[in-house]
């Protein structure tokens, strides 16, 4: 169970208000997809809700469990595990030590987080050959496949997504996509995923949300964006259709 | 006619130039004192920044000072970082010392010449050595080394975001990143410090006993006779102090980068800038505690 509330969350830098009253939320086992344009916030709402960053005003509660309470409650940041944008992979430690080292920290052996550590780099198509190469060695795609077994190993109960396919190429994209898709489908936990590209949205969501302005200006089903009625949602989804007819 | 038409054109210039001459002297007095108010402005923003910044690198210490004592303690990156900073710094360490303790056998005998004191070389060598030269050499060296890698390193994981992954995966960064540093900062510098003070004096002993006919014997009973306990635990002090401040603000500058290539090399200069700042700083202090100066 875990249902996320995002309630009148403000964020500003140096007097740049970049959040200014997000108010969404997400319910158990439900795919989201906060889209935006670049440098609309969207990662800023990502880091607030992991207690990365601070909030100024408002409050995100996961399961009645408030981000304010973070320190005192270990449990909160223990519901998390994230894919972040540029993978985050420790570059001091091979493949198969990212994925152990998680583990590690939730009191499994040295024994049992080998186990399991190959068991999740096997299940998002990593072969056992590129296991003991460093980050440094292996592609974008490798490094977002292992990326995402590290986010799955401990076993999150919300699993997050920043920019999941940004910096790959169309068909390894396409190919991440579906892999995320089948991990959140078998995992069946709530799932939250930031992105600018609009058919990721559309393959991975439930349900979506357009960040504009600091604010959630439409949330709805995705497919349902394209006659919202909200000039700058249609224009939105407008956008990335013609770009990516372009594109083809 | 044309006398008096001259008379005011030149009366009419002159008081037109008077004008633009007063109005430019008021309007250089205000830019004056524009500047200066400008000047003193931006002293105090300064000066402001600067106590702001003491501020938190002082938080950031003490967090990461409080860390060190606080378990996980994460052995294998002590260890590693004990090797890093201690055990690949031993030989810029050890070729400084050799060469400052001979220029230091050198200078010393030259200067002790005009007071026909030559004998005492060996003793001011292993002195300056284990109370000065040594910890200062060693810990600016280190500082050069050791303080920006820190920085480059921890600033490189923040903006590949791989700070916020150890949050995401119940690490504390302090515990994992900067207590090992700080650990391994405060048990390698004296030992480097050691090394250095040994290395040191027998640099000062090559010079003095191929070049200056100083006799093996003599220099190593000279250099025993004149060297007391205090003076090698005081340079050992000095030394923890120096790779606290090192570990400290390569950790600090590391973990506040800015994002991007340029901020984390500024990040790594201003490391190295304010730990040996901050050696030179402590190193007067200490003296002062120690020697009651």
């Amino acid at each position: 169970m875990s249902k996320i509330i995002f309630d009148n969350v403000h964020k500003k830098f140096n007097n740049i208000r970049v959040l200014n009253g997000v108010s969404l939320e997400i319910a158990d086992r439900e795919v989201h997809v906060i889209l935006g344009r670049s440098g609309c916030g969207k990662s800023v709402l990502l880091k607030c809700l992991l207690g990365i960053m601070s909030l100024d005003r408002g409050d995100i509660l996961v399961d009645d469990l408030s981000v304010k309470r973070k320190r005192k409650c270990k449990d909160y940041i223990r519901k998390f595990s994230i894919l972040f944008q540029g993978n985050a992979l420790f570059d001091s430690m091979t493949i198969r030590e990212n994925v152990e080292f998680g583990l590690r920290q939730i009191n499994y052996n040295k024994s049992e987080c080998r186990i399991i550590a190959e068991e999740k780099l096997f299940a998002v198509g990593l072969e056992k050959r590129v296991f003991d190469l460093y980050p440094a060695e292996i592609s974008g795609g490798m490094q977002k496949r292992a990326a995402l077994a590290r986010a799955i190993a401990i076993e999150p109960e919300v699993l997050l997504f920043d920019e999941p396919t940004s910096g790959l190429d169309p068909i390894t994209s396409g190919i991440i996509c579906h892999l995320l898709k089948d991990t959140v489908t078998n995992l069946r936990i709530t799932c939250l995923a930031i992105t600018h590209d609009l058919k990721v949205a559309e393959f991975l969501s439930d349900r979506s949300s357009i960040l504009n302005d600091g604010t959630i200006i439409w949330t709805g089903k995705t497919e349902k964006m394209k006659h919202c009625g909200d000039e700058f949602v249609e224009n939105f989804y407008h956008a990335s259709h013609v770009i990516l007819g372009a594109g083809i | 006619m044309v006398d008096v038409v001259e008379q005011n054109a030149f009366i009419s210039t002159a008081v037109l130039l008077a004008i633009l001459l007063i109005v430019s002297h008021v309007f250089a007095k205000i830019s004056l004192f524009g500047r200066i108010n400008n000047l003193i402005t931006s002293l105090g923003t300064y000066a402001l920044f600067v106590l702001q910044e003491i501020g938190r690198v002082t938080i950031f210490a003490a967090k990461g000072t409080k860390n060190c004592f606080v378990p996980p303690f994460y052995l294998s990156s002590i260890v590693n970082q004990v090797i890093i900073i201690g055990f690949y710094s031993l030989p810029i360490v050890g070729l400084t010392a050799v060469f400052a303790g001979m220029v230091l056998a050198m200078q010393m005998h030259v200067g002790f010449m005009r007071f026909n004191a030559e004998g005492s070389v060996a003793s001011v060598v292993v002195i300056s050595m284990t109370r000065e030269l040594g910890p200062v050499f060693a810990g600016l060296m280190v500082a050069g080394r050791m303080s920006s890698s820190i920085a480059a390193e921890l600033g490189s994981m923040r903006v590949s975001e791989q700070i916020d992954a150890l949050v995401t995966l119940h690490v504390n960064p302090f515990k994992f990143l900067v207590a090992p540093r700080i650990i391994a900062g405060v048990l390698t510098l004296p030992l480097l410090v050691f090394v250095a003070d040994v290395i040191g004096v027998l640099g000062g002993m090559i010079v003095s006993t191929t070049l200056l006919n100083f006799s093996v014997g003599s220099y190593i009973a000279q250099t025993i006779g004149s060297l007391e306990l205090m003076d090698i635990l005081s340079g050992l002090a000095k030394a923890a102090a120096f790779g606290f401040s090192i570990a400290c603000f390569g950790c600090y500058h590391g973990f506040n980068s800015e994002l991007g290539a340029r901020g984390v090399g500024e990040s790594a200069t201003t490391a190295v800038v304010s730990s040996c700042i901050c050696i030179l700083a402590l190193n007067y202090l200490l003296t002062a505690v120690f020697f009651g100066i």
